[in-house]
């Protein structure tokens, strides 16, 4: 490691690294420390989520998180692969339904069936059903995972022949189908709306009571800390996400990696280089779906709820607002644009709630949220509802941040395609050659 | 006598168009051969025959003796015949050293798995690594490496693909115009790279080119098509006072095929 000129290089493996040069591997130490300080509720570094989200700002953080793997999965599929999906809902979905099948809370008797009432097809109410098969974490999560792969390959034979805009048709046709069958099949998917039992993350090797990690009640860790359920689980999955995000960048820097980029980039080249088209599509599908299944499977667990209409259009529509946003191909861009746009619609929501307790505040602060909000009375205008059901003009924070990420979209591609990414590259670029060249 | 490839009486058609009417030909080891016609007269269509991406409806394509007919475009890379295209196919959003590492693909065993673990496929990485950094360093390439070829200009990406094509340690190496809008010097020094390749890596070479007097200069031998027909083959001074090959390139009257 060379401090005076961070570009020198010595090795070629030194070249390959995740983390070239000092300056990334000192920012990225400081960053899990400040990440790590944060949730253990570390006061001055607390401060700064309390502001954005609120007092419960870990529960958004972690869902985040949990995107982010998903995020990372997409990104290896459309980003790297340059194959457009819209399917990754439909492979969350089905990691989720893994994970409730195999993992889902015990009840009377063990079955992969749902547990909680439900809905018949005729829409009449049906006998309670039965529950998961209360399976440890450490089988249905590698499960949730590999199931969404093996349907990722099993569809795949439809979706590598395609491209461009016909693949996406062809995956949202699988989003459809995952709805459809979540209503045609309530007693495996649960009642339509209220989902089924949710597996608990808590690490067990068998079905023993007392978990050998238990990340489900406030309470001692290892016998040496106190946490509260949140922190426990945050930090699980946030090593889960590391170690997906190890993953996804060491695919990228070796071969398997490089000939999916190369089929996005020149697929007739590719071949010509080697690169069997169709097998390589498939391993991208079967990655990128292992990703959504996993990340479907602890969404589930997180929510307390599974139910197929969480697995709608809308959220594999998130998934490329996220590559958009962000900057789709990197990795770095990937984690930007999930944090981005998983967490700003939680700050508006917060930012609107923080000015509306200011409307009678009187002063500048008063002005502007008299200005902003509105509570629907006569006279009362602004184009933020803060009243609880409001269709049409003034839209509510809900509908705002639609619109915020309609014109966060059309503004990133048409003057940053590279996302938040290309923001970054151009500052570290600006400063790369400014007084002096390190 | 085996020859490295021999080409046999191929046809291609599209529809009702027909690209190669009938063309053969042979390359032996370490030869450089140079396929020249007018625009149109089928030289790609034959490269994209050689390396599958098109079927040829008749004839026979032998690799050593065997025949390559109905092999997927990958499969033919793997038996060692690397290919340039006309209109650079790079892939744009990768460095150099990727392009160039995407050319080892074949020569590289690492699947999904172990490269996702990377401790498994790190040796390998470093060592084709290494024979990348050589070739860069016999093409002189060296500043652009860790550039997105899309960025590079138009000389230094065809030699990137050079690059790419060398990499995959091919034992017959297609060259699509190499040198087709270039300038002088640029000309001069891809002639110089492609006889280095010759004579440093005994490399045979099937040559597409316009230019000329880079094909008179460094071919061995030459093959003329017109219209996808074999209009002669021979050394560069037969083609040259052929009466065939001289009405297909100035005019003249129309000679009867």
């Amino acid at each position: 490691m060379s401090f005076g000129r961070p570009l020198l290089r010595t090795s070629y493996e030194a070249d390959a690294a995740i983390l070239p040069t000092w300056f990334q591997k000192g920012s990225a130490i400081v960053a899990l420390l400040g990440v790590t300080l944060m949730a253990l509720g570390f006061g001055p570094l607390e401060a700064i989520p309390k502001f954005l989200l609120g007092n419960t700002w870990i529960n958004p953080v972690t869902i985040t998180v949990v995107f982010a793997i998903a995020a990372l999965g997409i990104n290896i599929l459309v980003g790297v692969t340059g194959q457009v999906s819209l399917g990754h809902a439909f492979f969350m979905g089905t990691g989720a339904y893994t994970a409730v099948m195999l993992g889902g809370n015990v009840g009377e008797e063990e079955s992969w069936k749902a547990c909680v009432p439900f809905h018949d097809n005729m829409g009449l109410l049906a006998e309670q059903g039965e529950c998961g098969l209360g399976l440890p974490i450490w089988i249905w999560l590698p499960a949730s995972g590999v199931v969404a792969a093996a349907i990722g390959v099993l569809v795949s034979p439809a979706a590598v022949k395609v491209r461009g805009l016909y693949l996406a048709i062809v995956t949202v046709g699988l989003v459809f189908i995952g709805l459809h069958l979540g209503r045609m099949l309530p007693e495996w998917a649960g009642d339509f709306e209220s989902g089924r039992k949710w597996p608990k993350l808590d690490l067990r090797l068998w079905k023993e009571e007392t978990p050998l990690v238990e990340m489900t009640e406030d309470g001692k860790w290892f016998g040496l800390i106190h946490l509260s359920e949140e922190q426990k689980q945050f930090f699980f999955l946030f090593s889960i996400m590391l170690l997906m995000l190890w993953f996804a960048k060491n695919l990228v820097r070796s071969r398997t990696g490089r000939a999916l980029q190369a089929i996005r980039d020149r697929d007739v080249a590719a071949e010509v280089m080697g690169v069997p088209e169709f097998k390589y599509k498939r391993i991208g599908f079967a990655i990128s779906s292992a990703y959504a299944g996993i990340a479907g499977a602890l969404f589930a667990s997180l929510n307390g709820r599974v139910s197929p209409v969480d697995f709608g259009l809308l959220l594999s529509v998130d998934f490329i607002a996220i590559l958009l946003i962000g900057g789709a191909g990197t990795i770095a861009g990937t984690m930007l644009g999930t944090v981005f746009v998983e967490l700003l619609p939680e700050v508006v929501e917060k930012f609107t709630a923080w000015m509306a307790t200011k409307l009678d505040a009187g002063g500048p602060v008063g002005l502007i949220s008299n200005f902003l909000l509105t509570e629907g009375g006569e006279g009362d205008f602004g184009p933020i509802s803060i009243a609880t059901v409001a269709p049409g003009w003034p839209m509510s924070t809900f509908q705002w941040n639609f619109v915020i990420y309609g014109v966060l979209i059309v503004v990133f591609l048409i003057f940053e395609p590279l996302g938040l990414f290309g923001v970054w590259l151009k500052v570290r670029n600006y400063w790369k050659g400014w007084p002096f060249s390190y | 006598m085996s020859h490295l490839l021999e080409v046999d009486n191929i046809v291609l058609r599209f529809g009702g168009v027909t690209a190669i009417d009938g063309v053969s030909f042979h390359v032996d080891e370490g030869e450089l051969f140079a396929v020249i016609g007018p625009n149109g007269a089928g030289k790609t269509s034959v490269f994209n025959s050689l390396s599958q991406v098109y079927r040829p409806q008749e004839g026979d394509i032998k690799w050593k003796g065997s025949s390559i007919m109905g092999l997927r475009p990958d499969a033919v890379a793997e038996l060692g015949i690397a290919r340039t295209f006309q209109n650079i196919a790079l892939f744009g959003q990768m460095t150099v050293i990727d392009n160039l590492l995407m050319g080892r693909h074949i020569r590289m065993k690492g699947n999904w798995w172990q490269n996702m673990l990377w401790k498994a496929s790190k040796a390998e990485e470093m060592a084709n690594r290494e024979k990348v950094e050589d070739i860069i360093d016999f093409l002189e390439i060296s500043p652009y490496r860790k550039m997105p070829v899309a960025l590079l200009p138009y000389g230094i990406q065809k030699r990137v693909e050079l690059g790419r094509a060398l990499a995959m340690d091919p034992e017959l190496l297609l060259l699509d115009e190499p040198a087709a809008g270039m300038n002088l010097e640029e000309t001069e020094d891809m002639a110089r790279f492609i006889l280095d390749i010759r004579e440093e890596l005994g490399i045979a070479m099937i040559l597409v080119e316009h230019d000329m007097g880079l094909v008179m200069d460094i071919a061995d031998r030459i093959l003329v098509v017109d219209f996808g027909k074999p209009i002669g083959t021979g050394l560069p001074e037969e083609v040259q006072q052929n009466p065939d090959v001289i009405a297909a390139y100035l005019g003249g009257d129309f000679v009867d095929l």
